[in-house]
């Protein structure tokens, strides 16, 4: 792999932008991808957060849904925040019917889990392997998930560390997926970005 | 480790709304509509007692749709759900946010219950959209702490002309500021009447604070792929998609025309075969004190 590996952003709907410039600051290319073609012009892809319900259904309307599965079986490194990491789970409960999701990473997604938006929040959140990792992350949850089971292959990276919902994960990683309820790409901070750029280097 | 978790925050507030991007809001006023915009790939509903189209008809004050109409469609669907409170109407938007709704709608559409003073949003923990028909009125709103703007157009005429012009006026707007030279930002500040801090950040970053969605008019595919290509970070449709011939279709159309916007091809393909679009009203032929953009101020 080049030392400037180049990553999609899965451009369908969401918080594109942010995880495009984030990736650009955490020393890839990156640029947005919405078609097949484009898929299979980048070393890597991240799914944004956004409505995973809308991403689903754009992704299939767009002859995405399949190219995706194929890429990951491919081992495509894949980088999921919120919506993405819904996206890119084996098991999801609160789907809508008929929502399929992408799959690949080994781990049961609860959509929706900490409630609505009144309950989104923000919080410090220590995660494993990111550089100075001693120091938290700020964590911004917005409507996210969070994970019921994680399956083989799957290392936890991340866990609430406090308040009602203590001890929930809200990170995972595999050799090649990784996967946040949380938004990295709305903070100034790239560790958790650059963290996927390395997983992408190293591959 | 003992962490803070703070909900209400202006990066959780701002942040619904860019997870909000490239996608698709659509009015509705019962259930069964809301599973249909669900289904069709909807990024949020709005829920509402009556359609833009249907208030202008109807005419009367418009107000806060009942509470349990709300609240059955929560119930009904699993994405996002908005409510419109009247201008000014804080104790409107405080049921709303015991509701539970994910954002309020500080609206023109509804009969203004303060003709000076716009809601002080700041006081929230749900996060509000104002609308604005320029760069000092979504500065102001800013102000006022709402955490999206959205153009005003001329919401229930199926005539997108205006919400054009609101687009093309803030986005002029802003480059404008972000080509000015230090000392002059101060006056603009002045002419924009807008607070001088906000004024010079947009000058400095050459953009909005916040999300920018468009809204007013957006009746077809076409539509939606306009104003995303001035500029709009996504759409907000009201009476196009339930007062067509085939709501489903079209609310699909939409979306996928949003999200392509940049692609003649797809929306081309997703504008055939939709039946009758909502019939219109031309914006000229509203008597001005009718006209919902000189609401808000």
């Amino acid at each position: 792999m080049s030392s400037v590996p180049v990553i999609g952003v899965l451009a369908l709907q969401g918080g594109i932008r942010e995880h495009l410039d984030a990736l650009a600051k955490s020393g890839a290319e990156s640029r947005p991808v919405k078609t097949s073609e484009q898929l299979h012009d980048v070393d890597a892809l991240v799914i944004p957060g956004g409505e995973s319900s809308t991403i689903e259904k754009l992704a299939r309307k767009s002859e995405m849904l399949e190219p995706l599965r194929e890429a990951i079986k491919g081992r495509m490194p894949i980088f999921g925040s919120c919506a993405g990491m819904i996206l890119l789970a084996d098991r999801v409960v609160g789907a809508i019917e008929g929502q399929e999701s992408i799959g690949g990473l080994d781990i049961t997604v609860e959509r929706n889990a900490f409630g609505r938006q009144m309950q989104s929040f923000e919080s410090g959140i220590a995660i494993m392997g990111i550089r100075d990792s001693q120091r938290d992350f700020d964590g911004v949850f917005i409507r996210a998930p969070w994970v019921l089971e994680t399956g083989n292959g799957c290392e936890v990276i991340a866990r609430i560390s406090s308040g009602p919902h203590e001890g929930r994960i809200v990170g995972v990683r595999s050799d090649t997926m990784l996967a946040t309820s949380f938004h990295p790409e709305l903070t100034a901070d790239y560790r958790v970005h650059e963290m996927f750029v390395e997983m992408v280097r190293n591959l | 480790m003992e962490n803070e978790v703070s909900t209400g925050t202006g990066r959780v507030k701002r942040g619904m709304a860019e997870m909000l991007k490239g996608g698709v809001i659509m009015d509705v006023v019962n259930v069964e509509q809301a599973k249909i915009a669900e289904d069709a790939g909807a990024v949020a509903v709005m829920a509402l007692e009556r359609v833009p189209a249907d208030i202008r008809a109807e005419g009367g004050v418009s107000r806060m749709s009942d509470p349990d109409m709300i609240d059955k469609i929560i119930a009904a669907v699993s994405i996002p759900v908005m409510a419109k409170a009247r201008i000014g109407h804080f104790a409107e938007a405080q049921v709303l946010e015991s509701l539970g709704v994910d954002y309020i709608d500080e609206s023109e559409v509804l009969t203004p219950a303060d003709y000076s003073n716009h809601i002080d949003k700041w006081k929230f923990t749900v996060p509000f959209v104002c609308g604005a028909t320029n760069l000092g009125e979504a500065l102001r709103r800013l102000t006022e702490g709402a955490a999206m703007i959205r153009s005003k157009g001329e919401a229930g005429t199926g005539d997108v002309s205006n919400a054009v012009t609101h687009m093309r006026k803030i986005r002029s707007e802003v480059m404008r500021l972000s080509s000015m030279s230090a000392d002059e930002v101060f006056v603009a500040a002045k002419e924009l009447q807008a607070p001088y801090d906000l004024v010079a950040e947009v000058a400095r970053t050459g953009t909005l604070p916040t999300v920018l969605f468009t809204a007013g008019g957006i009746a077809t595919p076409a539509d939606a792929a306009m104003m995303m290509q001035l500029g709009a970070d996504g759409v907000f449709v009201g009476s196009g998609i339930f007062k067509s011939g085939n709501p489903a279709e079209r609310a699909n159309a939409v979306v996928q025309a949003t999200t392509h916007f940049d692609n003649p091809d797809v929306v081309a393909k997703v504008s055939r075969g939709l039946g009758e679009a909502m019939v219109g009203i031309n914006v000229a032929d509203i008597p001005v004190h009718h006209r919902l953009e000189d609401r808000g101020w």
